[in-house]
């Protein structure tokens, strides 16, 4: 079997303060994945890939990237690695262009090589047209895209996205997932995303890991957590408004607003029982979805009731963010 | 890395840190020519006519060499430390420790973007001084190598200082409170000669005026010190500053939590 892209063995990390922000992790991803890693703030996300990335040193344990040991050979596994942080840590004076040839130049690659390269990334990720503009003229989602073509430039077999989409519109939003999609099967890239919003996780990824004060709760394949999930809430619009929520035997429904009813569903009922229940009371349901999306009730179980500071967009409850 | 993706990863930082200076040319190369020029009109020619002879030589001759040494270490020391500061500032350090660069290919680059500017100024200050004085070179060759290891011993003091500080103020504070009052005590503008016995060897427990008597050597031919000892000791100093710098790279100093 081939080397995992990335093996994480009692990985511990202290910091100067005391606080112990990863307490023995253990993780593995495989070639060729598309790895999820959630939990809520301050759990340990990004301490685990500053660590894998050389930007936090680890207290203990021991991480290899293709098979390479960091502790022998850092240069040579940095060379498998690309990394986009969650937040902007370009040189905001400088050119777009210059930005991506730079970063070429830091792994060795020559202007021969670094220019073709950063035309087709540039292009691919539209920004070539901002190629001569200062990077700080960019908007928010042009710099995370910029961020992406730097981490791309030396052609790296895994691809760290912490938060790559986090104040990024739907729209472009959607466009970067397809273009991580794309990379990730065409290119054969190992993808590591942690992310706020689970919709991402529960569309690209395959498998994923849940870490919770500085521990690995959970890892398994997105599907395989989804069919532990032991209910779901909807929102049910309704064609009139009721005054109170209609009672039917086994389910949990409340009155959310005139017209719209929350409707807990729990493993093994069916919700043709309910629609059948609220046409014999009279009731017209003209539209239905999901309360939360699937993954965050998961996640929500999993976590412990006080680190779940789930912060929903009123306008866009899919778009839950942990 | 191999040698050649070493080679092409120093000279781009270096090239970069060359364009970064270049790009804001009205603060990094304009100021000091002017000020020097001030210095030149006001010292040089208004007082200087009635200083008289310094070491045998006009005032003119004898403070154009401190002033061009001032130059290099100002601007090798504050180029560095504005330079990676800002770069620890705006993350984009996280650039380069992603990178497979090794920490001497980082530090290396920046000492050699510092000393760019540092001896791109003092070149521009010789250029200024012909208008004012018809300069001799008596030992070019021990003038371009004490500058050039000048420059790059500020370069890494630059660095230090960089890595160590935590808001810009702290990369202020050595340039205003220390090598400002070091370098006008070390000899630019007057002979220790000057001095009484107990000053004279006070001031020689400054080492910018083994700097500055080197360089004048070079220039006129005559020096406070003794050439040998003081090139020895900057070779020492940038040879134990180059390995504190590495260190403290190697540990993350003020870069990595």
């Amino acid at each position: 079997m081939a080397e995992p892209a990335l093996s994480i063995r009692g990985l511990t990390k202290q910091y100067g303060n005391g606080f112990q922000a990863l307490k023995g992790i253990d993780l593995d991803v495989q070639q060729g994945d598309f790895f999820a890693l959630l939990g809520p703030n301050g759990a340990g996300k990004s301490t685990t890939l500053g660590v894998v990335c050389s930007l936090v040193q680890k207290s203990q344990g021991k991480v290899s990237i293709f098979g390479i040991d960091i502790d022998k050979d850092f240069a040579k596994a940095k060379y498998q690695l690309g990394v986009v942080p969650q937040e902007f840590n370009f040189n905001q004076f400088e050119k777009v262009h210059d930005i991506v040839l730079a970063q070429a130049g830091y792994y060795g690659m020559t202007r021969r090589e670094a220019i073709p390269r950063a035309k087709q990334l540039l292009t691919d990720l539209g920004l070539w047209d901002k190629r001569d503009g200062s990077a700080r003229m960019l908007s928010g989602g042009m710099k995370r895209r910029l961020m992406i073509a730097r981490a791309l430039m030396h052609r790296p077999k895994l691809l760290i996205l912490d938060e790559p989409t986090a104040g990024v519109d739907i729209e472009l939003r959607r466009s970067m997932w397809e273009y991580m999609r794309r990379i990730n099967r065409d290119e054969g890239t190992t993808i590591i995303l942690t992310t706020h919003y689970l919709e991402e996780a529960e569309s690209l990824c395959r498998n994923i890991a849940i870490i919770n004060h500085g521990e690995i709760v959970r890892n398994t394949s997105v599907r395989e957590l989804l069919t532990e999930l032991s209910r779901e809430t909807f929102l049910l619009d309704l064609a009139a408004p009721v005054s109170d929520a209609p009672v039917i035997d086994g389910f949990d429904i409340q009155r959310v607003e005139a017209s719209q009813l929350s409707l807990v569903v729990h493993r093994g009922q069916r919700l043709n029982d309910v629609f059948d229940a609220l046409t014999d009371q009279g009731l017209q349901v003209v539209s239905m979805r999901n309360h939360a999306n699937r993954l965050e009730e998961m996640f929500v179980s999993m976590v412990d009731g006080s680190q779940n500071k789930i912060d929903q967009p009123s306008d866009n409850k899919q778009e839950a963010r942990v | 890395m191999n040698a050649s993706q070493t080679l092409v990863a120093l000279w781009t930082l270096v090239l970069k840190e060359i364009k970064r200076f270049t790009r804001i040319w009205p603060q990094t190369l304009l100021p000091p020519s002017i000020t020097m020029a001030m210095y030149f009109i006001i010292f040089g020619n208004l007082i200087g006519s009635r200083i008289g002879s310094m070491d045998g030589f006009t005032y003119m001759d004898f403070i154009v060499p401190g002033l061009i040494m001032m130059s290099v270490i100002t601007n090798s020391y504050s180029n560095v430390a504005s330079s990676f500061f800002s770069n620890k500032f705006q993350r984009s350090i996280e650039e380069m420790m992603v990178s497979p660069m090794p920490n001497w290919v980082i530090l290396a680059g920046f000492i050699l973007g510092g000393m760019a500017r540092g001896l791109g100024v003092g070149l521009i200050v010789t250029l200024v001084s012909l208008f004012f004085t018809r300069l001799t070179v008596e030992h070019p060759l021990l003038t371009v190598l004490v500058v050039v290891l000048t420059s790059a011993l500020f370069s890494i003091g630059g660095f230090i200082n960089a890595l160590l500080a935590n808001k810009f103020d702290d990369i202020s504070i050595v340039p205003t409170f220390i090598l400002t009052p070091l370098t006008y005590l070390g000899g630019v503008f007057y002979s220790i000669s000057m001095l009484p016995d107990v000053w004279q060897g006070v001031s020689m427990l400054n080492p910018i005026l083994y700097m500055v008597n080197v360089f004048r050597y070079g220039f006129l031919g005559v020096s406070d010190i003794p050439v040998g000892w003081a090139l020895t000791a900057v070779l020492g100093f940038i040879l134990v500053l180059f390995w504190v710098a590495l260190s403290m790279l190697a540990r993350g100093k003020g870069i990595r939590s």
